[in-house]
């Protein structure tokens, strides 16, 4: 369980988070939507320990992720996140990308994270791939790769932070396929989004964020289907 | 303070050698950098087969160690040729020729940095061959160059250390012969370190300040 | 055409030692390199540790390399440390003299490859649950060193001309110091020089070609 409490935070002068209150449950899929600024990106990065909070807290499994005395390498191996740039390491082809973290982490043997990740990358598409080189692959393919990169880590939850918004058009379908297969399995997962037929579809609720505040949260008919923030049913309005 | 046997007349001597060191490094530098010119752009006007010989050349003097050169050179002129020529003129020759072969890249790499379609918008114009290159591609190859050259110039300055070797006495040299006798070796060597430094390091600064400005437009 | 009588064949003769000479010029230049990568590796993470003095240190290390001659680093190590009552051979001293000047050079490079590599590659590393320097040592360092490699190429022929500053310090059994030692005996000093600088220009262009195709093994991607 992802439990946030009353987090506030900053950057220099602008507040970002201001008490942003929320728990996401075991089994969970929750997706965030809102315009650019709306603080829905930073919440993900500080919900693994990226970034520090200002004040409040958000504890993982009853642990508080930004207390002193948590070890944040370990807590970030239940963690993944997959950020919006896929940060393919071009040094190593897909197979030792999704290798390196298992054997130099969770001190897999050679063997066993070869193993995973090969697991991995047939369950996203990517089977055929595992040999070559990072540069060599669509953003899409990418993207695909950094998200098994991820789940070899054995992880409890998933985030996602806008994973499909700097692919081409022609390729947002393949890495948002993948993610509905990860939520038809019972991954719990945080989605931030613009795709909001993918928000409708796949999500038990969705979060709407103005402004540093979560303006409304609710299950996606509802959210979707009679709006109440006023914010919310500009926001709809313009998207659709 | 230090307690030392150093007197004014030692000190105007380490002048006379720094004297020395920038006097060889701006002869070196402008007939170098004159040099290279005329050679950067013969290497980029005939293309890379007609200009193999030259390249090849070029390539020596970045390829062999600059003391060899000086005393290659001193003992072709002096001995071979029976010249009789002082070590200052052999001095500055080869850190001459030594500064061209670098300054040559430099120009060649300034030069095919500004884009061919500039070049060809500048002739489609009416513009001759002379005036293309005097307005088009010498002030944007400039900027590219300019930095680079900067750099060359510092390390020239730093390379004519070595032209003792042909009995030039410059800063080092100097600085050398009053260690012999006056037995002071670390005081005299950071005085002698911190002539270089205070040159080079301003400027090399400036070096670095104009390569990021002219880089971010 | 001359006045002079080249005597090739007598400067010939002394072509084994010469290039006995050229074996120990290479084996300082590769051991300075050895040195000066890791000791820029280490300066570079000086610079990143975000310590002041740590910071401090390899900030002056790199300006002093960069903004003497490499002549004078040499002679410092020699002479300079000899005022400490420090006393060091000339193959030492030439060693060290080089490996400080290739550390400062490099330490310039890293961080210039440093900036080439986006900083959400270290936040990915990170974000998997690596530490600091496993995210460096696995994500940033194989990367920056394959930026720097054609300046460590260069580098590395530099570490060979240098190989030749020994001469201020009495080493005589580099390629330099054995030609300046058989020049005087036999006053051959053109002939002599002469196939030092062929021997010299060999080895350099030997390494540029080897970097060559090591590259071409080593990046494959």
């Amino acid at each position: 369980m992802i439990e946030i409490e009353n987090v506030r935070k900053s950057f220099g002068a602008l507040e970002v988070l201001k008490g942003i209150n929320l728990t996401v449950a075991k089994g969970e899929v929750l997706t965030v939507i809102g315009g650019s600024g709306s603080g829905k990106s930073t919440l993900l990065t500080c919900i693994n320990g990226l970034e520090p909070i200002d004040s409040g807290r958000i504890l993982v499994d009853g642990v508080e992720v930004h207390a002193k005395s948590t070890d944040l390498n370990k807590l970030r191996q239940k963690i993944g996140i997959v950020f919006q740039q896929w940060n393919a390491f071009p040094h190593l082809t897909v197979l030792e990308n999704v290798m390196l973290a298992q054997v130099k982490v969770l001190k897999r043997s050679k063997a066993e994270a070869e193993a995973e990740a090969a697991k991995q990358l047939n369950h996203v598409g990517l089977g055929e791939k595992m040999s070559v080189y990072p540069s060599r692959l669509s953003g899409g393919q990418q993207q695909r790769m950094a998200i098994a990169r991820a789940l070899a880590m054995s992880p409890d939850y998933m985030l996602f932070d806008e994973v499909t918004s700097a692919l081409d058009p022609q390729l947002v379908g393949e890495v948002l396929d993948t993610l509905r297969m990860l939520a038809s399995e019972g991954m719990t997962m945080i989605c931030v989004t613009h795709e909001m037929k993918f928000a409708r579809e796949v999500s038990d609720r969705v979060a709407f964020f103005h402004k540093g505040v979560m303006a409304e949260i609710a299950p996606p008919e509802q959210l979707f289907g009679a709006p109440k923030d006023p914010e919310l049913q500009k926001f709809l309005a313009a998207t659709h | 303070m230090f307690d030392t046997a150093l007197t004014t007349n030692d000190l105007i001597f380490l002048a006379q050698g720094a004297g020395m060191t920038l006097v060889v490094t701006a002869i070196s530098v402008f007939f170098g950098t004159i040099l290279g010119i005329i050679f950067g752009v013969i290497r980029y006007q005939v293309g890379p087969w007609w200009a193999a010989p030259l390249t090849f050349v070029l390539d020596v003097f970045r390829s062999i160690p600059l003391l060899i050169q000086l005393v290659l050179a001193n003992a072709f002129v002096t001995t071979v040729l029976g010249w009789r020529i002082s070590g200052f003129t052999v001095a500055c020759g080869v850190l001459s020729l030594y500064t061209a072969a670098y300054c040559a890249e430099i120009v060649r790499g300034g030069i095919e940095a500004v884009p061919a379609t500039l070049r060809r918008a500048a002739r489609s114009l009416g513009m001759t061959w002379g005036q293309d290159m005097t307005y088009v591609v010498l002030p944007l190859a400039t900027r590219v160059a300019l930095p680079s050259w900067i750099g060359l110039a510092l390390g020239v300055m730093k390379d004519s250390a070595l032209v003792y070797i042909v009995q030039v006495v410059e800063l080092l040299k100097s600085t050398q012969i009053l260690i012999t006798r006056l037995q002071e070796p670390l005081f005299l060597l950071m005085i002698c370190g911190l002539f270089y430094f205070l040159i080079s390091f301003p400027i090399a600064r400036l070096g670095g300040y104009l390569e990021k400005r002219w880089s971010n437009d | 055409m001359f006045n002079y009588n080249f005597r090739w064949n007598q400067a010939l003769n002394s072509l084994p030692q010469m290039l006995e000479g050229a074996l120990v010029t290479m084996e300082i230049a590769i051991l300075s390199m050895v040195i000066g990568i890791s000791v820029a590796i280490l300066l570079t993470l000086f610079r990143l540790s975000g310590n002041r003095l740590l910071y401090a240190i390899a900030t002056t290390w790199v300006e002093i390399a960069r903004n003497t001659p490499a002549l004078f680093q040499i002679y410092m190590v020699h002479f300079g440390l000899g005022g400490f009552g420090i006393h060091l051979s000339p193959y030492l001293s030439l060693l060290i003299g080089i490996a400080f000047n290739n550390a400062g050079y490099l330490a310039e490079n890293f961080r210039g490859a440093l900036k080439a590599i986006p900083e959400t590659q270290t936040r990915a590393a990170r974000s998997l649950g690596m530490t600091p320097i496993q995210a460096f040592q696995n994500v940033i360092l194989p990367q920056m060193l394959r930026i720097s490699f054609l300046p460590m190429t260069n580098q590395m022929v530099w570490a060979i001309l240098m190989t030749s500053l020994g001469a201020v310090v009495a080493m005589n059994t580099d390629l330099y110091g054995v030609t300046s030692d058989l020049n005087a005996r036999t006053f051959r000093t053109f002939e002599l020089f002469a196939i030092a600088a062929v021997i010299f220009y060999v080895i350099t262009k030997v390494i540029t070609l080897s970097a060559r195709l090591l590259a071409a093994r080593l990046f494959r991607y």
